[in-house]
């Protein structure tokens, strides 16, 4: 090896693939040894502004071209292993030759199923989504990105085909026990929830896991469903579905405050319900004091809330910086703590053409690095089926590293792939006070200023 | 209301994680093998995919196409039955002047002007035509196909076929053989002579025969030559047999005296049937034209310069793009360097779901267009993705008689990137040659995606 640093910067045509698959071909090339950074990623906006505050020099590049920028010691060995990544990705899945793989969610619904899952870039989604009501299946929007215009066209076709849309931005669905995009493991049982707020759902079931009880199914309507553009008509739809399912004993709505005419008429179809409905709307209470008059409703005791504490020995002197993944969560955050700055990271101007924040950690490694000493930083760590497999490895050096005092709101289950005691012993190791319940990390986080 | 009844079967589209998570928690899933869509498209796309008329119009206009019944009624002059008065030749594809004509296209019209007598030597025809003395229309303009150049004069014959169902009718020349014939340029002697004879021998006596035997079911004719090994674009042997046998005896009863020579004539060409069949396309296409709001091809052609489209909810608009050379295997001699780009009205098969999109249909000929069976299998497969339905008629016994693709989608072409699979003949491109090879073509993005954004216009 030479010693110098040289770079490489490509863009090629005609190539996708999925952010989250880019991500992993990124990590891998920067886990190389001569390599300091790699960026492989679909040029949009957000991914060149990235590569720019790199000081890559860059050529003209569009949202359809896959952006290639390697900076270190030994590009050629990253060139390698990017172009042997590349053709890991284009032949993950063998095909028989005569086999065609349906190319549209209209091809695949000629094949029996239930439900659609489209987490296509958001501009596409539509189609897809389109395509899953034509065929009467009821589909769910993990995308973002999605046109409150084209949110009402596909919830008044669905109507018509009387079918459930979850989304668009719906991040979470469990439907018997099978968990869509971000979800956690739940034991079966008897609450059933509706959420516009795929963070705040995992809030209230993952507390209720810890809690013992379990969960029939979550439906999730998107965050815009309350609106009143959009006027709940999926809030309606899965609110009945839940009332006609007889594993639902009891209806948790989770939602931001509903736009007034909504809220009225939701509130007539909630009364007209022969299963209770117990409310879950921001700024009215927080998720954990909703779970735990779910907890109260089912004639269940209400446990202590798992957490723990720590002292991490920094003075406070500044103010709660909120460095989230979970809208909702953040939302909930910044109302307790009642000052601060207050990131959305899962927000769609942070996801084009990047991975969510809860499988890519990126953006908030970035922002614990910046923190100020004696701020405090104010985080949620989400477990679950789809989100990152190790997020306190992720985080742990960043963490103990933070100039920051650094305060945990660990969302998740003792089921979770990710382990739940496990990642917050490594939370705890790192320096990190941890809670189980948001709305008590952010009540501890504002005590702290 | 089923959705909660049990664990679901969930299709996935999109990030290959989530499709994961699923497969971790056991979950049945058929995941979309998802690709963004053509370069610019997304806009215009999701303007059409939000028409509400899309649907209802799709469904109509393809429920016309495929119940279409074609029957063979008459074969009759063009001059009885075209409007080619003043000096006027069809010819396939888009509209094209002489000026942008191709080597084959030139030499078809070089042979109809000597064929008319509007000219009495090459040069003639050549200055009559460079002057625009002759006036060319596109066949597709005037309910009529022609393959290759597609070159129709007044004292052609042409296949008449009516469709039962909804009552249309269309026309398509009769074929002339294979090699030095007037359809791939070329202009000689021996192809006036032949032009002649078919005028003075073969016309009449087809005409007198069919008007013996009264209608022939061309939708049923053609489904039983795709059982039989055909896919009726490049390969029309079973169909040709087919139509011999129903016309035999009828062309011995109407003209004893020629029933011999024509009869020769028709079994030695194994493409015979072709134009019957095309003409068959024709009028099955037409019936699915303006439905307003269908993004349904209704006509694919090329000139041998442009490959066009058009599109039933968009009348009779041309889009365009540039003909590409067919991939394939050359006769003799002859090799890519001496083909012409793309050429005839033939895709009318494709467009009416068998050509390319049978091609499972007719393993024999897979390796005359440079494949394996398996390759042709895929071919015919891939087709359902951008198509609107399966035909309910014609159907491909080694796919467990599935229904051919049938019905091309504009905005599905645009999803999946996929282009048509079309098979096709090989002119050569210097005028008078006459055909060189065969195999298969891309037809050129644009035309789907101009065609897309003309019905995102057309959007209200």
């Amino acid at each position: 090896m030479s010693g110098g640093v040289g770079e490489v910067v490509m863009v090629r045509s005609g190539i996708y693939h999925d952010s989250v698959a880019l991500m992993r071909v990124s990590r891998a090339l920067t886990e190389l040894p001569g390599t300091e950074v790699a960026i492989v990623a679909m040029a949009t906006e957000l991914n060149l502004a990235l590569a720019r505050d790199l000081r890559f020099d860059l050529p003209a590049a569009g949202p359809a071209d896959l952006l290639v920028a390697i900076r270190g010691h030994d590009v050629e060995a990253a060139a390698r292993e990017l172009d042997r990544q590349l053709v890991a990705l284009s032949s993950s899945r063998p095909q028989a030759a005569a086999d065609q793989p349906p190319l549209t969610t209209r091809s695949a619904a000629r094949r029996p199923a239930d439900v659609v899952l489209v987490s296509v870039p958001g501009e596409h989604a539509f189609a897809e989504a389109l395509d899953a009501v034509h065929a009467g299946l009821p589909v769910m929007v993990f995308s973002d990105g999605v046109s409150v215009e084209r949110e009402v066209l596909l919830k008044r076709l669905a109507e018509e085909r009387d079918v459930l849309v979850m989304g668009p931005d719906c991040g979470t669905a469990v439907i018997a026990g099978a968990g869509l995009g971000f979800a956690n493991v739940l034991r079966p049982g008897p609450v059933g929830l509706v959420a516009a707020s795929g963070t705040g759902a995992q809030q209230v079931t993952s507390l209720l896991d810890l809690a013992g009880t379990g969960v029939s199914h979550v439906l999730g309507v998107g965050g815009r469903d309350l609106s009143a553009e959009v006027g709940g008509l999926s809030t309606v739809r899965a609110l009945r579905m839940l009332d006609d399912d007889p594993a639902t004993e009891l209806i948790v709505l989770v939602s931001k405050p509903p736009a007034p005419e909504v809220a009225r008429a939701v509130r007539e179809v909630v009364e007209s319900l022969r299963t209770p409905v117990v409310s879950a709307l921001l700024g009215e209470r927080d998720l954990t004091e909703a779970t735990e008059e779910v907890l109260r409703a089912l004639g269940r005791s209400v446990p202590e809330w798992p957490a723990w504490p720590g002292w991490s020995g920094k003075a406070v002197t500044g103010t709660v910086r909120g460095v989230y993944s979970g809208g909702t969560l953040c939302a909930e955050a910044r109302l307790i703590v009642g000052r601060g700055e207050f990131v959305d990271y899962g927000d769609d101007a942070y996801t084009l053409g990047r991975a969510h924040p809860m499988i890519d950690p990126a953006l908030r490694l970035e922002a614990l690095a910046k923190a100020a000493p004696g701020d405090v930083v104010l985080m949620d760590v989400v477990l679950g089926h789809a989100a990152d497999p190790d997020p306190a490895a992720s985080f742990a050096h960043a963490i103990a590293r933070c100039p920051a005092t650094v305060v945990v709101a660990l969302v998740g289950t003792e089921g979770d792939p990710q382990d739940l005691h496990r990642q917050a012993a490594a939370l705890r190791e790192a320096g990190a006070s941890v809670f189980t319940s948001n709305a008590h990390a952010a009540r501890h986080a504002r005590d702290l200023t | 209301m089923t959705l909660l009844s049990g664990p679901p079967h969930v299709i996935t589209v999109g990030a290959g994680l989530l499709q994961e998570a699923l497969e971790a928690q056991a979950v049945a899933t058929t995941p979309v093998e998802w690709r963004p869509p053509l370069p610019g498209t997304a806009d215009a796309l999701a303007r059409v995919l939000a028409d509400p008329r899309r649907m209802a119009a799709n469904e109509r206009a393809v429920a016309r196409l495929t119940s279409a019944r074609p029957h063979l009624v008459a074969v009759r002059r063009a001059s009885e039955v075209l409007d080619l008065g003043g000096r006027t030749f069809l010819h396939a594809g888009p509209p094209v002047d002489w000026e942008r004509a191709s080597g084959p296209m030139r030499g078809a019209l070089i042979g109809a002007t000597l064929l008319e007598g509007y000219a009495h030597d090459e040069d003639g025809a050549r200055s009559l035509l460079e002057s625009g003395g002759v006036r060319l229309e596109p066949c597709h303009g005037h309910r009529t196909v022609g393959p290759m150049a597609g070159v129709v004069s007044p004292s052609m014959w042409m296949f008449e076929v009516r469709d039962a169902e909804h009552g249309g009718l269309a026309y398509c020349s009769l074929n002339e053989g294979l090699g030095k014939v007037l359809r791939y340029g070329a202009y000689g002697p021996e192809v006036l002579d032949r032009l002649r004879w078919m005028d003075r021998v073969l016309g009449p006596v087809l005409s007198a025969a069919i008007e013996l035997t009264g209608p022939i079911d061309l939708r049923a004719l053609i489904a039983q030559a795709l059982q039989m090994g055909d896919e009726l674009h490049n390969r029309n042997r079973a169909a040709t047999s087919l139509l011999l046998r129903e016309l035999a005896p009828a062309v011995v009863d109407a003209a004893r005296e020629h029933a011999a020579e024509v009869l020769r004539f028709v079994n030695g060409n194994d493409h015979f049937f072709l134009n019957a069949g095309m003409a068959a396309g024709k009028v099955s296409t037409d019936a699915a034209r303006d439905v307003p709001g269908s993004s349904l091809v209704v006509a694919m052609a090329r000139n041998g310069t442009d490959f066009g489209v058009q599109v039933s909810g968009l009348g009779d608009r041309w889009f365009t793009g540039p003909a590409g050379v067919p991939d394939g295997l050359y006769l003799g001699a002859y090799g890519p360097a001496d083909a012409n780009p793309d050429i005839g009205d033939s895709t009318i098969t494709e467009t009416s779901g068998l050509g390319g999109f049978a091609m499972a249909a007719a393993p024999a000929i897979v390796r005359f267009v440079g494949g394996e069976v398996s390759d042709a299998i895929a071919a015919t497969r891939s087709m359902y993705e951008i198509t609107l339905a399966e035909h309910p008629v014609y159907q491909i016994p080694g796919l467990g008689f599935r229904g051919t693709p049938v019905g091309i989608d504009v905005t599905l072409v645009a999803r999946t990137g996929l282009l048509p699979v079309v098979n096709t003949g090989i002119a050569g491109r210097v005028a008078g040659t006459g055909q060189v090879g065969a195999g298969l073509v891309n037809p050129p993005a644009e035309a789907f995606t101009r065609a897309l954004a003309a019905l995102a216009d057309s959007v209200q």
